[in-house]
């Protein structure tokens, strides 16, 4: 189009971001990948790989090495040798290593941003503006917890080897989350990413030789489902660290419950996110947005269940319907995106599949009229309303970008609904009274992480006092903690636990 | 194809969004598919005043990242940024103005792109020339005359501008005298300490008034944002104003500590909006004052678009309230022409 049709149509146009960095370090590797082991770069054991796929397209990306047992053994002997130095380490020469790594996340950040998009299929924009910075952040945070450890918590030691399994949904995140206090307690650890999304955690395995630290600290071992079990049932691990689905979760915690092993679970939700008729309905759905439709919903914490009173349901429902239209799905290298593409096939069937069977259970469903790319796995943002509590829809995770909305009359009405759930892992209320507001957060106070007016997206904020946002694991969505204080605890033996 | 200038109705070339409706003769935007008539104003309605709700942080947050959202590029940014000048009210409203002054601004309006850039993008055939030329009710007949023939229109600051507090019928005169005048436009501002008071009654009266002075003249109405502060009382004042038969609101006089803002320009562009989902009439918006990057207009645009749709991305019913931007938007076009960006001297100023 020439620039006086742009300038008739005011179209977007396209806005693509440069794969050149990222593509020319898949080629540097030869597009094929081993696993990180005690400093080195080894192949797999069994000689077997598997291929990591761009979901935008299902190119693929590259060979990864398929860890078996032995591999998953000689990782964990590696950690274990290096337990003992590692932790001999003074906390300030431990925080070092962790502000370096923290320093090369920023350095590398465009690289590490455009890779996630390409393996995972999120929207450039939030893994450049959310997951890299965040990732970075983290490690800047243990790099002080590091520092701090000896006069925080005294009498605190090390759990030893910990085996770390991480999900697809964010996966620098995930392993940002999971790497950075426990090498910041003295642990050293075995790193499994997601069988969907590895590439990012391979980067990282760089930037720890870069960082010059030591070999066995951080040990990367890719592979799917059997490595995690491996791992898992691995002797020598002192504590499992897990974040992912309630029902593997589940196995994990049979799996590990006669061992010594000390376990933490960071599992799924079906989180209520409730607009009373006295909140800006306007700035609700900006938050619903944030809700539900970032990284396309495949977000543990994602506001999945919209609980609204009835007697602003209907101006809501529109009001949600058009800002959906607005909602741009394509491409997600493309930086004016908000919707990429859903992470695997699997997870695109599985989406189509329940909001199928929520439909056939009565449901209405409404998605907008938007053109999806050809190729790749894409879903357009859903909402789902007639939906009941003894809904499928209502009750199990989707994991995709389909919102299940139902109606409340009273506050109390809406905690009930709010809180009949399996899950418990956040919650959000819009109202701009202050009695019902905080009502509304009080009796939600059996949900990890209740916020007012903001989605839980932004709870990832690591610069409080620590332990003053706790992630809590209760009912089904797991056991531990993800950051604050009682993270530095939950990677640490006490004195009297 | 030349860019229809006119601004009592859309532009035919916008889409087809106009195409098959019954009502399209009298529309002047559409809005969700659904044709909006310029606004006559509605009775007051306290009740919808009283009922607004406005969360800050909220608001504040949706506008920060939706900077990040959007971008637009290459040839869709200089598309974009022309529409960013052809939406622009050149503005001078300075104690030291004089006729030469306007009349060089007026010579800006209507040649904003010197002719060797227009020839590189190559954009002849758009004829871009800015929305209007805003100046002091003294300088009407001068602008007048400078921009005869062109299509740009002129717009005159009123009612007291900017402090708003002379004796209601001196401020009544005032727009009486400018539309006699000739002006185009009227650029009203609102008593602020109505909005404090509560007295939305007097705040309407006042503001219908002014409409009805202003005769066939579009009437912007300031609200004084900076004045108001809280997005609650812009909100309520910005759906007053439209009660009374605003045809566009305006954020700020440009002479407030701070002007617009895109979370001020997001509250009032939301109640736009639920006004014409409630009376099917489309009232303009203006952003005016500390808008100065090509970005910023960019970031504008794009909330206008996402928020209302195309229809006010068009000069009848948007306009950047500005004067240094023009300059960035020339650099930054030059830099899309040739590559390279230019130092200020080397684009005529006005």
């Amino acid at each position: 189009m020439s620039i006086a049709e742009n300038f008739v149509s005011m179209e977007y146009g396209p806005a693509p971001e440069d794969s050149k960095e990222a593509e020319s370090w898949l080629q540097r590797h030869g597009r094929r990948f081993g696993l990180f082991i005690g400093g080195t770069w080894q192949a797999p054991a069994a000689g077997r790989y598997f291929d990591s796929f761009d979901p935008s397209n299902g190119e693929r990306l590259a060979e990864v090495a398929q860890g078996s047992a032995a591999d998953v053994d000689a990782a964990v002997r590696a950690a274990r040798a290096a337990s003992a130095p590692w932790r001999a380490l003074t906390p300030h020469a431990r925080a070092r290593y962790l502000y370096a790594l923290a320093r090369l996340v920023q350095k590398h950040s465009r690289l590490l941003a455009v890779l996630e998009t390409m393996d995972n299929g999120k929207p450039i924009r939030e893994s450049r503006d959310i997951d890299i910075p965040l990732v970075a952040r983290h490690f800047y945070y243990h790099a002080g917890w590091a520092q701090l450890l000896e006069q925080e918590f005294p009498g605190y030691e090390p759990c030893g080897v910990v085996g770390q399994i991480i999900p697809w949904n964010f996966p620098l995140l995930m392993l940002a989350w999971k790497i950075a206090p426990a090498l910041a307690t003295g642990n050293t650890v075995v790193l499994k990413p997601a069988e969907f999304t590895p590439l990012t955690a391979l980067v990282f395995a760089e930037l720890c030789q870069e960082a010059g630290l030591p070999a066995g600290v951080v040990n990367i071992v890719t592979g799917d489902g059997s490595t995690g079990e491996a791992l898992v049932k691995h002797p020598d691990v002192d504590k499992i660290a897990f974040t992912g689905s309630t029902e593997v979760g589940r196995a994990i915690r049979s799996a590990t419950a006669s061992s010594h092993k000390r376990l933490s679970l960071e599992l799924g939700g079906k989180s209520p996110f409730i607009i009373f008729e006295d909140a800006d309905l306007d700035s609700a759905v900006e938050g619903l947005v944030d809700g539900i439709w970032f990284n396309q919903g495949q977000v543990c914490c994602a506001g999945s269940r919209l609980l609204m009173q009835e007697s602003i349901a209907e101006t809501l429902i529109s009001k949600i319907r058009d800002r959906m239209s607005k909602l741009r799905v394509g491409a997600p290298l493309d930086k004016a995106i908000d919707i990429g593409a859903i992470v695997a096939r699997v997870q695109l069937d599985r989406i189509e599949r329940m909001v199928a069977q929520g439909v056939a259970e009565g449901a209405t469903c409404w998605q907008p009229q938007v053109a999806l790319p050809s190729r790749g796995f894409y879903y357009p943002p859903t909402i789902l309303t007639n939906v009941h509590p003894t809904s499928i829809v209502a009750q199990q995770e989707i994991f995709g970008p389909v919102l299940a909305a139902m109606t409340f009359r009273t506050p109390k009405e809406a905690v009930e609904l709010a809180n009949n759930t399996v899950y418990g892992l956040a919650s959000c209320v819009w109202s701009e009274g202050i009695n019902v507001a905080l009502h509304g957060r009080a009796t939600q106070g059996r949900r990890g992480v209740g916020e007012l007016h903001k989605y839980v997206r932004r709870s990832l904020r690591l610069w409080r006092i620590p332990g003053e946002r706790l992630r809590s694991r209760r009912r089904s969505r797991g056991l531990g903690r993800i950051y604050g204080t009682r993270v530095v605890q939950a990677r640490s033996e006490t004195a009297c636990s | 194809m030349s860019v229809d200038h006119s601004h009592s109705h859309a532009s035919s070339k916008s889409g087809g969004e106009l195409a098959s409706k019954e009502h399209a003769s009298n529309a002047i935007a559409t809005l969700d598919g659904r044709p909006l008539l310029s606004n006559a104003g509605i009775p007051l309605d306290l009740h919808w005043v009283q009922e607004v709700r406005v969360n800050t942080s909220a608001v504040e947050r949706r506008a920060q990242s939706q900077t990040a959202r959007r971008t637009v590029k290459k040839d869709w940014q200089a598309a974009w940024l022309l529409r960013a000048i052809s939406c622009m009210d050149l503005t001078t409203l300075s104690g030291d103005d004089t006729d030469e002054r306007v009349r060089r601004l007026c010579a800006k309006a209507r040649q904003p792109i010197q002719q060797d850039l227009v020839q590189i993008l190559g954009i002849e055939e758009l004829g871009i020339k800015v929305g209007a030329v805003c100046v002091y009710h003294t300088f009407i007949e001068t602008a007048l005359r400078a921009l005869e023939g062109s299509g740009v229109h002129v717009a005159a600051v009123s009612t007291g501008f900017p402090a708003g507090l002379s004796p209601l019928a001196e401020r009544v005169a005032e727009i009486r005298r400018s539309v006699e005048a000739g002006a185009n436009e009227i650029d009203v501002v609102i008593t602020r300490g109505h909005v404090f008071g509560g007295r939305w009654q007097a705040l309407y009266d006042e503001v219908a008034t002014f409409k009805q002075a202003c005769g066939t003249a579009h009437m912007k109405v300031i609200l004084g944002t900076g004045d108001l502060l809280t997005y609650r009382n812009v909100a309520r004042a910005s759906f007053v104003a439209m009660m009374a038969g605003a045809d566009f609101i305006k954020t700020s006089t440009g002479k407030e500590p701070t002007n617009a803002t895109l979370p001020v320009s997001l509250v009032m562009v939301r109640a736009i909006r639920e006004y014409a989902q409630q009376t099917g009439m489309a009232v303009g918006f203006k952003p005016a004052g500390g808008i100065r990057t090509a970005k910023q207009s960019i970031d504008w645009l794009a909330m206008m678009k996402e928020e209302l749709g195309v229809p006010w991305t068009r000069a009848d019913l948007f306009r950047f309230g500005a004067s240094g931007l023009l300059g960035d938007i020339e650099r930054q076009l030059e830099h899309h022409a040739t590559g390279r960006y230019s130092a200020e001297y080397r684009h005529p100023i006005a």
